[in-house]
């Protein structure tokens, strides 16, 4: 349609962070994803990120069941969801009171007028209504009768009460969408799509969406209007994409192009479950999913899979991890591959399910019994987690090994535009099952399982079923080539050094380390996993100041790249930021023997692109 | 179950003489269903058998020595697993699967090490996991012919979740729970089968524990196959294991075996020959319940079980209570019967239930998508939602 020409004046920006916040009834997620929807389709650059309560139904109108959905969106390369908000879309106290930290000095706060009763101000833990008692004079507020006015527009429309009072975040919708200049098209699409079957619902909604766009043009409150220019992307066809879509759609183009089926063995944990929830409506692709009884078993028959002739996977968070030690340890011996995706949460014990935290690379990289050595990749952001996935399926694949993918609750639910490869440009990941026996003696064939290819150390893989190379795997020390149960010193020292060797070998493959930011300089920000963000917008800030500073993300946390000492020579100071306690530092402390510097956040939240950014100036002051 | 740990060899009732082993009860060999071709699997079309193996119908031609790896066997000498393990190598021939289709899941433990005695495929796991690696196999392998070995401390204690999960879910296949009552492998601790009362190393003042009855426990679980053998009788125990193969569903077999060295006769009353007679009754589908060579039977009075005596005149083979193995109530009435000093100690099928298995739904479901939406499209799915173009 087209947009009804303003009458106000516009202002153009490079950016902007909107969060919209309400009680979890109050449809936030859906109003935050039609105007990302709307935003890309206006060809800006974004990232969100879905703030949703632990509880399911935690009281209404309390802090305790806001729902909120944080998108920034912008004319440049947008990294972060943001380290501000802009603009408040508050529905409730409760939402307003959560929020308001986040809000920028001037910011803009627009608040649902009518939610500000005696009692709904108890609910939130108000004293005093902050409306009216100048607490929020440092902010623009808009006090906006949303329910008033949503009861008014829809008073003919046919609807009951509470059919009406739930549409009104389609009006604030509208008015977001006018207020940056965003299509009202993309959401009227999908309200057609929606509620094409109940056309009084669908029309009630087009017409609340309209009212709240006119009514930003119309009232007096608003006086300007802003506008974001589209942004520079790379040509390509683009959807919007969550981490765990992003896992499940590589899982599956790693099985494509391997040809071999995916098992994946899962029991349901936060924030892992969403993997298991894609992967199971996905089964037309022949994705077998298997809701284990516990985490052990969700491994274990994974592990049973692969050991078939299936990609066996695997996914969990960090205390399913533990649990599952045992049977990694396993697939180290057997040498089967498997491929386990740990989405972190904050540690230790329960921690805290639903925030973020990298503090499982440890665990990932030493948290077996026994010399169990294993490669471990990371995941940098939502649709990175589609390259991972499947970067993770072909190591161990080639190496049959088992292989830790770490991603996390950040990168699972939050979004980012993604530019859909071409499945055909995907590189085949060769499986071959040995069908003859590879060995023979006193005229005798025989199939040896640990008879290893002399490039990948990967050792070959009989299927059952297979005639004339029954073979038995298992966990007690296994003699080399043979595969027999072995209790030799020197067989031990040497298979555990070939297992060793094996993982190391992965480094061979690897691709030149990119880095953000020139080749050399003053300072290098190392970092992994879901920080990518954050560390490079903060970097990018740096170098616009003068400063010479880089950074590198790695994808690769055991093999580490073999350029790394190389680059790190190049730069005169090392810092390494982390969601954590300090553990890839450690790792590489201990592997080069340089000066790494740690910056530690560890509160359950994403680093603010400013932390990292003022750490930089502080060392380079 | 008897309040007091059990002696080795109780002594039998006034009266009762030691007689002749009871008659086999004789069984037909069920035959088992197909399991269902993987479909969707991409690469798991069934092995094309060289010409000497001679496909399907090859196992005729394989023998017991065919079966046995070349490890030394280092259960101790006495053991009960030996006989377990000769009579699995003696029924496989006769199964008809090709040798290559047989696959061992083990746990940890002394019966765990089957797997590597045996020249087929299989995987000696960690403790009490077998049954979840079986599941994988399996599910993803429905044509493979999957046997789990497991112990009374692997399947009972460290792997219960994992076993009772197997029976509700009914993979199609088939669980050898060797029950010694002992842990052996770590030299002597007591084990959930053990008796209350019950020295042992970690028990020097007697056991507190009170002990599972596997099969109340797989009946409880929802298993479709329940049945108990033993290692001194390789005739009843090679029919059981054959009807456990060939039921289409999980086949849950409890053997009473025989630790010679920590737990040496737990099962004596049962399996030798001068008390097995009274203390031991052989249940059959269809047949009244008698032991002790027909001379005595068992009677429901009320709901309760009652030890009748056939040659008194007062009761007849008519009286007995007549067994069905597809009876729920008399399934779990019969498996309760549990070293209790009057009563006899079942052996036999105790239940039976054709349901559909857990790899048949897994592959029927997909499948039936695949006909009705067709098979993924891998660019469509990443393509599907709202998608924009940025031109150059």
């Amino acid at each position: 349609m087209s947009l009804p020409t303003s009458q106000k004046p516009v202002q153009t920006i490079p950016e902007a962070t909107i969060l919209f916040a309400g009680d979890s009834g109050d449809g936030m997620q859906l109003t935050g994803s039609q105007f990302t929807l709307a935003t890309a389709l206006a060809r800006n650059d974004l990232a969100t990120l879905p703030d949703f309560p632990a509880e399911i139904r935690a009281p209404a109108g309390t802090t305790y069941g806001v729902s909120g959905f944080q998108l920034r969106f912008g004319s440049e390369h947008v990294r972060t969801p943001g380290d501000e908000v802009d603009l408040l879309v508050a529905m409730n106290p409760a939402a307003l009171k959560v929020h308001l930290p986040r809000v920028r000095p001037e910011g803009a706060i627009i608040v649902n007028a009518d939610a500000f009763t005696k009692r709904d101000l108890e609910l939130a833990g108000y004293d005093h209504n902050p409306l009216e008692n100048g607490s929020l004079a440092s902010y623009r507020v808009f006090e906006v009768p949303l329910t008033t006015m949503t009861r008014e527009a829809l008073k003919d429309s046919g609807l009951n009460q509470k059919e009406i009072d739930r549409s009104k975040n389609m009006f604030a919708l509208g008015l977001a969408l006018w207020l940056y200049s965003r299509p009202m098209q993309p959401a009227l699409d999908w309200i057609e799509q929606k509620f094409g079957k109940k056309p009084e619902i669908r029309d009630a909604n087009i017409h609340l969406l309209k009212k709240g766009y006119h009514f930003g043009e119309t009232t007096e409150d608003f006086v300007v209007r802003y506008e974001v220019r589209p942004a520079r992307l790379q040509p390509g066809t683009y959807r919007a994409i969550r981490g765990a879509q992003a896992l499940a759609f590589g899982l599956v183009a790693a099985s494509q192009k391997s040809g071999l089926p995916i098992f994946y063995g899962s029991y349901p944990i936060t924030p892992a479950s969403d993997i298991l929830h894609e992967l199971s409506r996905l089964k037309t692709f022949g994705v077998m999913t298997f809701q284990a009884e516990d985490e052990i078993a969700a491994v274990g028959a994974a592990l049973g899979a692969s050991f078939g002739g299936a990609l066996g996977v695997t996914a969990t968070s960090g205390p399913g991890i533990a649990l599952k030690g045992e049977t990694l340890g396993l697939a180290v011996m057997t040498e089967l591959p498997l491929v386990v995706i740990n989405m972190q949460r904050g540690g230790p014990s329960t921690g805290l399910p639903t925030k973020t935290e990298q503090s499982d690379l440890l665990q990932a990289l030493y948290g077996r019994n026994g010399e169990a050595p294993m490669p471990v990749i990371a995941a940098s952001t939502p649709g990175d987690c589609f390259d991972a996935a499947f970067e993770a399926c072909r190591i161990a694949l080639t190496y049959m090994t088992p292989v830790i993918l770490l991603a996390d609750g950040y990168l699972g639910t939050g979004a980012e535009p993604w530019r859909i490869p071409r499945t055909a440009d995907l590189p085949d990941i060769p499986v071959s099952f040995v069908t003859k026996p590879n060995h023979t003696a006193n005229g005798t064939a025989r199939f040896l399982p640990y008879v290893r290819d002399e490039q990948t150390l990967a050792r070959p893989w009989a299927r059952p079923g297979t005639p004339g190379l029954e073979h038995r795997l298992g966990g007690l020390e296994k003699q080399h080539e043979t595969g027999n149960v072995s209790y030799d010193p020197a067989n031990h020292e040497y298979m555990t050094r070939l297992r060793a060797e094996k993982v190391e070998r992965v480094a061979r493959d690897l691709p030149p380390t990119p880095l953000f930011g020139d080749p050399a300089g003053d300072l290098l920000v190392i970092g992994w996993g879901s920080t990518r963000g954050s560390i490079e917008a903060a970097v990018q800030r740096a170098r616009e100041r003068g400063l010479k500073v880089s950074s590198l993300h790695l994808r690769y946390l055991n093999p580490l790249p073999p350029d790394l000492p190389e680059i790190f020579a190049r730069f005169d100071r090392l810092l390494v930021p982390e969601i954590n306690n300090g553990q890839l530092v450690r790792v590489l402390r201990e592997r080069y023997l340089l000066p790494f510097i740690p910056l530690n956040k560890i509160q359950g939240l994403p680093f603010r692109a400013a932390e990292i950014e003022q750490a930089i100036l502080d060392l380079l002051a | 179950m008897a309040d007091s740990p059990k002696g080795k060899k109780p002594t039998l009732p006034p009266g009762m003489q030691p007689g002749k082993k009871p008659t086999l009860p004789p069984q037909p060999a069920g035959k088992r269903k197909p399991g269902s071709p993987p479909g969707v699997a991409a690469g798991t079309t069934r092995p094309v058998l060289p010409p000497d193996t001679g496909g399907d119908g090859a196992s005729a031609h394989l023998t017991r020595k065919d079966f046995a790896s070349d490890q030394d066997v280092r259960w101790c000498p006495g053991c009960g697993d030996y006989a377990i393990l000769a009579t699995v190598q003696r029924l496989l021939p006769e199964l008809g699967v090709p040798r290559e289709n047989i696959v061992f899941i083990s746990g940890i433990g002394c019966s765990s090490r089957f797997p590597y005695y045996m020249e087929t495929y299989g995987m000696h796991s960690i403790h009490g996991r077998a049954p979840a690696i079986a599941t994988g196999l399996k599910a993803s392998r429905p044509e493979l012919d999957v046997w789990i070995i497991t112990g009374d401390g692997d399947a009972l204690s460290i792997g219960g979740n994992h076993l009772i999960h197997i029976l509700r879910r009914n993979l199609n296949v088939q669980i050898l729970l060797f029950n010694n009552q002992i842990y052996g492998l770590t030299k002597g601790q007591y084990s959930p089968t053990s008796e209350q009362g019950k020295i042992t190393k970690s028990t020097p003042y007697g056991s507190i524990d009170y002990p599972f009855n596997p099969i109340s426990l797989a009946l409880g679980a929802h298993g479709t196959f329940v049945a108990r053998t033993m290692d001194r009788d390789p005739k009843h125990m090679k029919e059981i294991l054959r009807q456990a193969h060939d039921h289409p569903g999980t086949g849950f077999v409890e053997i009473y075996q025989n630790c010679n060295i920590f737990n040496d006769g737990a099962f004596f009353p049962f399996t030798e020959k001068d008390t097995k007679p009274e203390r031991a009754l052989f249940i059959e589908h269809n047949r009244p319940l008698t032991f002790a060579n027909g001379t005595r039977g068992l009677r429901l009075d009320g709901w309760r079980l009652q030890v009748i005596d056939l040659q008194g005149g007062d009761w007849s083979i008519d009286d007995c209570l007549v067994y069905d193995e597809t009876s729920r109530e008399l399934s779990g009435l019969i498996g309760r019967m549990f070293w209790e000093p009057d009563l006899p100690q079942p052996f036999g099928v105790f239940y039976r239930e054709e349901r559909r298995t857990y790899e048949d739904l897994l592959h029927t479901q997909i499948e039936g998508l695949i006909e009705k939406r067709g098979r993924g499209d891998l660019d469509a799915l990443l393509h599907q939602g709202d998608t924009w173009v940025i031109e150059d």
